[in-house]
């Protein structure tokens, strides 16, 4: 089992690489904007097209496609909230009616932004390659791809993590996590730091998705299972804590891993089963209060 | 001016003790007469309109219970998925064993099955935050597609089941009944101490328990019967697929367009989520016609234009119009009869 066990460590890493830095994005759509977006995946299978086709038109580096994708994904994401998010913000009369029609709204975009993608896009399943020669580590082989992936992810992350703490706009988003009303009151234009947060989470949406394009097939019904992923991890680091995210992705990458060897068929349902248990026990999050 | 409008009003008060015991003989009578005039509509329409029929009036009977509890409630549920593959499976698996059982019978075990499904969720997430509660659901209807599929695959070695077919008509003449229960249910319950208590949880949770209101109980109580309608219209529907898996039983566009309906119909009301599934069940069944790639894009912009434009439905819709007109009347009559010194 020795060689397996690595083999399994690393696959998770890589994995929960990239279930992080999804995760982040949706965190901070959540826990900032208060918008807990049903169509975060969707932002990530546009992600994973923008590197699909900049690589297979102009043999566009994924690498590349990653400069790429920050605005492009960030006027889509402003755009989004500017004209969804922002109206139903603006006629709720509470926060909770507006995180329930929010929910709502976001349920409706993952089949127009499907749709969309299938009419642009076509509905097959795209993939090309990218790196994927052999490299060995400690005796387990690996496509180089997957360390690039896992390199690219971490380091986003950890960029992202540092951006949040060090400067003033991350301290204002921060403020406004924490509180948004008093948060306006210390002189922060709350309202329009709003639209610029959910597109930095769209922007981390289509960071994976293009990071995803280099390993796996892209297809327009993508999207899903990676809301459902970053959901998991979420509740799983508690809503809208950064961190709690970082740590419940690389878990639940190491974990899918895991059951992946054990019973292929059962790594979603895994999922799941955390998530409920999560949400029962301890509905805060593993670094909850 | 003063005193006679104060006059009129204790009158109207003391009226109203009468009025609500007549207003339950109607809405039963208005109930019964349609619900037999919908139950003789297979003798004059072709079976095409039966089947379109049968398929807007299931889906009535989603959104009116969904309507009932997240509602006044304010907890959205989001595994409306979960509740009605549970009575497709359930019937689907009880028939198997008991093929001799009748139709009825089978009905009411799925729709228990459904129920003990909604009593563990209610049990477990319903003393938590209404966001938990609709991820929970989410998850909770996803878990299930997943799991069954992968117990097919890998215990049984088989995907799908059979499901005896029962003859069009009679699904359609339960799925009338089904929606009369409901439609009643709905009517009574929101005349009822029970309805009250579930749209105080939903204003002030906090203020409601202080009066006294066993919140937990409640909430549990109406989400438990909801779920049993809701399971029993998954299993009376399935006899008309023959073939189940859980990608059909547990498909989540059924959740979606059972809150796309509610939703659009207008949530406040009783007539609303009715409304919501007759417009948008002829309309996503031409879509499906005429533009069978692009349904499901109309459909999605249909649910963000209505949270945008419409969140209090058409039915919100109609009831600010009526209820402006009804005071710019009072306030015309009041002008007219007592504003005349005035401005003349």
């Amino acid at each position: 089992m020795g060689v397996n066990l690595l083999d399994i460590i690393i696959a998770g890493l890589v994995m929960g690489g990239i279930y992080a830095l999804a995760a982040v994005g949706l965190n901070l759509q959540y826990g900032v904007v208060r918008v807990l977006n049903m169509a975060y995946g969707e932002f990530v299978m546009v992600g994973g097209f923008i590197g699909f086709w900049m690589f297979t038109l102009y043999r566009i580096n994924p690498i590349i496609s990653l400069v790429i994708c920050i605005p492009t994904m960030y006027i889509l994401g402003w755009l989004v909230h500017k004209f969804i998010f922002q109206p139903i913000r603006a006629k709720s009369e509470n926060i909770d009616k507006f995180a329930g029609y929010s929910i709502l709204a976001s349920y409706g975009l993952i089949f127009v932004m499907q749709s969309l993608a299938v009419l642009a896009w076509g509905g097959r399943i795209k993939a090309y390659s990218f790196l994927s020669k052999p490299v060995v580590i400690l005796g387990a082989t690996f496509e180089a791809n997957r360390l690039v992936a896992f390199a690219a992810s971490i380091i986003l992350s950890i960029a992202f993590y540092i951006f949040l703490r060090v400067t003033r706009i991350g301290k204002a988003v921060r403020a406004i996590a924490q509180d948004a009303e008093t948060a306006s009151l210390m002189g922060i234009n709350v309202d329009s730091l709003y639209g610029h947060t959910f597109a930095i989470g769209t922007v981390l949406a289509g960071m994976a998705g293009v990071i995803l394009s280099t390993m796996f097939p892209v297809s327009a019904t993508m999207g899903f299972q990676y809301t459902v992923i970053a959901i998991v991890i979420i509740v799983l680091g508690g809503l809208g804590n950064i961190l709690g995210s970082l740590i419940g992705g690389l878990l639940l990458g190491l974990i899918g891993a895991v059951v992946l060897v054990v019973q292929p068929g059962l790594v979603i349902v895994a999922f799941y089963v955390m998530f409920l248990a999560i949400l029962l026990i301890k509905p805060t999050g593993i670094l909850g209060r | 001016m003063d005193s006679k409008t104060s006059k009129r009003f204790p009158d109207n008060n003391i009226h109203l003790g009468r009025k609500i015991s007549t207003t339950w003989v109607i809405p039963i009578l208005i109930t019964v007469v349609v619900t037999g005039i919908f139950l003789l509509i297979p003798e004059w329409v072709s079976s095409w309109t039966i089947v379109l029929l049968s398929t807007i009036f299931m889906y009535m009977v989603l959104s009116i219970n969904w309507t009932i509890f997240c509602g006044p409630a304010q907890y959205f549920s989001l595994g409306i998925a979960a509740f009605f593959g549970v009575g497709v499976y359930t019937a689907s698996i009880v028939w198997e064993a008991q093929p001799a059982l009748p139709l009825i019978a089978v009905l009411i075990i799925a729709g228990v099955a459904s129920s003990v499904l909604a009593l563990l969720v209610g049990l477990t997430t319903l003393r938590i935050k209404g966001i938990y509660f609709a991820i929970f659901t989410f998850g909770l209807s996803e878990l299930l597609r997943h799991f069954v599929m992968w117990w097919e695959v890998n215990q049984t070695g088989t995907v799908g089941r059979w499901i005896p077919i029962v003859d069009n008509n009679v699904v359609y003449r339960y799925m009338v009944v089904l929606v009369a229960i409901s439609i009643l249910g709905s009517y009574i319950l929101r005349r009822s101490r029970y309805g009250l208590a579930l749209t105080s949880i939903g204003d002030r949770q906090d203020v409601a328990e202080h009066m006294g209101v066993n919140t937990t109980a409640v909430k549990i109580g109406v989400f438990i019967a909801t779920c049993f309608l809701t399971g029993v219209a998954g299993a009376l529907i399935a006899t008309r697929w023959s073939y189940i898996d859980a990608d059909v039983a547990f498909d989540p566009i059924r959740t979606v367009m059972t809150i796309m309906m509610s939703l659009f119909g207008g949530m406040s009301t009783l007539y609303g989520p009715v409304m919501g599934t007759v417009i948008l069940g002829i309309v996503s069944d031409v879509l499906l016609v005429k533009f069978p790639y692009l349904s499901k894009l109309f459909l999605g912009m249909i649910l963000v234009l209505t949270v945008l434009f419409i969140p209090e439905g058409i039915a919100g819709l109609i009831a600010g119009k009526t209820q402006m007109s009804f005071r710019d009347r009072i306030a015309n009559i009041m002008k007219i009869r007592f504003g005349k010194n005035e401005k003349e």
